[in-house]
């Protein structure tokens, strides 16, 4: 188990430039997430970490070796690929067994070590099947245990899960998380899955355009995005841009006036009078008020809009809801039947929407 | 007649159209196929065969005793084909080896290495100049060089000729088929500890192997029955099946005959050898 330290990475491939100074450390044991949309730099990142690419500066460490001109197969790192890349001419005793043939380790000791490992991905006695006769699940299982059965230092994940429907997905980032604390391997886990990354991570690094926007632990990142592109990466669905207007509660809170006036109000995350913000808001924050004099007598945060699309999910519907130039996304319970076009009252509780830098 | 039996009435009807088409495109394949071949085989033991009769009116193996140097008769117009077919049977070997030998690693460079797309291209259509233009002018102007260093009329020069034309299909089958395979494959192999050659052999050597095959056969193939080049470069004292087949055919088709279903013979064996391998191709796909 071991320390991964990347330190100032930059690649370019021609002009484009894939990975800007990326620095971040990955813990003993614990389980890192490069998160970002597609081109954002993650993939080429990890494949630097595995020695596919050769960064052009900057350089990599495990524990305190330095491992940047190291070729991969010297660098000890399992490697577990998007399209699973299992040997489709070996069956699986022969795909686990290669690399343990390589470091020549006796044939008893590699069919135990391949029993031990096919039990903990709970694929006992599947040692002679090919991989075209398993299940994409079974397949992504054996490419885990083929990158952990030589046991390396550190554990590579390519979006592994991405190829998975849905519900299996769900499955196998458990089975993931449980198997990693098992064996308490380092992980660095490439992801464009802002859900998955929160399952399985203790830390995330979130890039854009190769650069690393913000890092921290899964809690950190979901409760209080650094700028508008996180949050919106983060689940966030709607975004009202305007600017700090004033602070109450002595500095405790802020209100976020709009272009046409509009008054928002919420807490502060030190920000300065007049600095360009954007308000957050996820999915279902809203609350409606269907009786005006039912609700509370604060009329802070208390909006109208005109409901403009309309999804049924069954027990939950979707709504946009248009509010001056600004379009809302939420999600209300099936209770709210609202028509297209009907004018609705809303509550934006300030505890629940986030103030974040526009950039 | 209710309304369901009407419409299995229309299905079977429709089944029946359809499978009278696939029997007569079946026959008609057949035919083209086949009917060559058989007037070639019933032309190799014609002894006397004269119009109008449908079928020869004597039948005997004596060209077929006489090309395999069973017999030496000096009236039948045949001679002894084997030391020709046993020479076209060691280049085209021969041939195969030394092309196979340069398109593996050339076609793996092609498709696995890091070369400029133009560089690439310019190497792909250096190996495929040689048959963009009309043969007998190239061979022509290839006999004058080699003439200049004494390879015409030697066995060497013969491959050289043959190496030229198989390694324009080698290469480009080659490179096609290390392309198809996945890069993630050799570096799975290389992050388990594999280093470079040893990921190439027994990851990706293994997986591009019914390629590989076809292009041998296929470069075999092209050897056995090579005749432009060969008639430039290698004649009058290389003689392949092929010039043997050449000087034959104007005057004795029953000779040429049993020329041309010897050089059939490798060709087919070579096929089922394909097939088997292509099966092999089949099995070995992609899991995903």
């Amino acid at each position: 188990m071991a320390i991964l330290k990347v330190d100032n990475l930059s690649k370019n491939f021609g002009k484009v430039k894939a990975v800007q100074e990326v620095s971040f450390e990955a813990t003993e044991g614990r389980v890192l997430s490069l998160l970002g949309p597609s081109g954002c730099g993650k993939t080429t990142t990890l494949r630097c970490i595995a020695g596919f690419e050769n960064p052009d500066r900057g350089e990599i460490y495990l524990d305190d070796r330095k491992i940047t001109p190291t070729p991969p197969e010297k660098r000890g790192i399992g490697m577990v690929f998007q399209n699973y890349a299992l040997w489709p001419h070996m069956t699986v005793y022969g795909n686990l067994a290669f690399g343990l043939q390589i470091r020549k380790v006796p044939k008893d000791e590699i069919t135990k070590k391949i029993k031990k490992i096919l039990g903990m991905v709970q694929l006992e006695g599947y040692e002679n099947r090919y991989p075209r006769q398993m299940s994409g699940g079974q397949q992504q299982r054996i490419a885990m245990a083929r990158a952990l059965v030589f046991e390396p230092e550190i554990m590579l994940l390519d979006e592994p899960l991405s190829n998975l429907d849905a519900k299996l997905r769900e499955e196998m980032r458990f089975e993931f998380t449980e198997l990693q604390k098992k064996l308490g391997i380092t992980a660095v886990y490439v992801t464009h899955d802002q859900a998955e990354a929160l399952v399985i991570s203790d830390k995330i690094v979130i890039l854009d355009q190769g650069k690393i926007v913000q890092s921290g632990t899964p809690k950190e990142i979901y409760s209080n995005p650094k700028n508008k592109f996180v949050a919106g990466f983060i689940a966030v669905t709607s975004f009202i841009d305007g600017k700090i207007d004033s602070f109450t509660e002595g500095k405790k809170k802020v209100m976020v006036k709009t272009d046409e006036g509009l008054v928002i109000h919420s807490f502060n995350h030190s920000f300065d009078i007049g600095q360009k913000v954007s308000v957050a808001m996820r999915m279902s924050v809203i609350k409606f008020i269907q009786d005006q004099n039912k609700s509370d007598k604060s009329t802070a945060n208390i909006f109208k809009g005109k409901i403009i699309q309309s999804s049924y999910l069954g027990n939950t519907i979707d709504y946009k809801i248009r509010m001056g130039k600004w379009e809302i996304r939420t999600n209300a319970e099936a209770k709210y039947d609202f028509k297209l076009g009907e004018e609705v009252t809303f509550h934006l509780p300030p505890e629940d929407i986030i103030v974040t830098r526009e950039s | 007649m209710n309304k369901k039996g009407v419409f299995e009435d229309i299905i079977m009807k429709k089944s029946i159209f359809k499978k009278t088409i696939e029997i007569v495109i079946f026959v008609v394949f057949l035919f083209f196929l086949f009917t060559p071949l058989f007037s070639t085989i019933i032309w190799s033991v014609a002894l006397v065969w004269y119009w109008p009769h449908t079928l020869p009116q004597k039948v005997g193996f004596d060209y077929w005793l006489q090309a395999l140097g069973i017999t030496k008769s000096l009236t039948l117009g045949a001679v002894n084909v084997v030391p020709a077919f046993l020479l076209s049977l060691g280049i085209a070997m021969i041939v195969v080896i030394i092309t196979m030998a340069i398109a593996i690693p050339a076609g793996y460079a092609l498709a696995k290495l890091k070369i400029p797309a133009l560089l690439k291209g310019m190497i792909l259509i250096l190996f495929l100049l040689p048959r963009a233009f009309p043969q007998q002018p190239v061979f022509v102007n290839l006999m004058l060089m080699f003439n200049k260093i004494g390879l015409t009329g030697t066995v060497s020069g013969v491959i050289l000729v043959h190496l030229v034309v198989g390694l324009v299909f080698a290469v480009w089958i080659t490179a096609s088929t290390f392309s198809s395979i996945p890069p993630e494959l050799e570096e799975a192999a290389r992050s388990v500890g594999a280093s470079r050659l040893k990921a190439f052999l027994k990851v990706t050597l293994p997986l591009s192997a019914p390629g590989l095959v076809a292009s041998a056969v296929f470069v075999f193939l092209t050897s056995m029955d090579e005749f432009t080049g060969t008639f430039f470069v290698g004649l009058p004292f290389v003689t392949t099946l092929p010039m043997t087949l050449y000087s034959a055919s104007g005057s004795n088709i029953q000779f040429a005959s049993v020329t041309a279903i010897l050089l059939l013979i490798p060709s087919i064996i070579f096929m089922i050898v394909i097939q088997k391998f292509l099966k092999a191709e089949h099995l070995g796909g992609m899991g995903g």
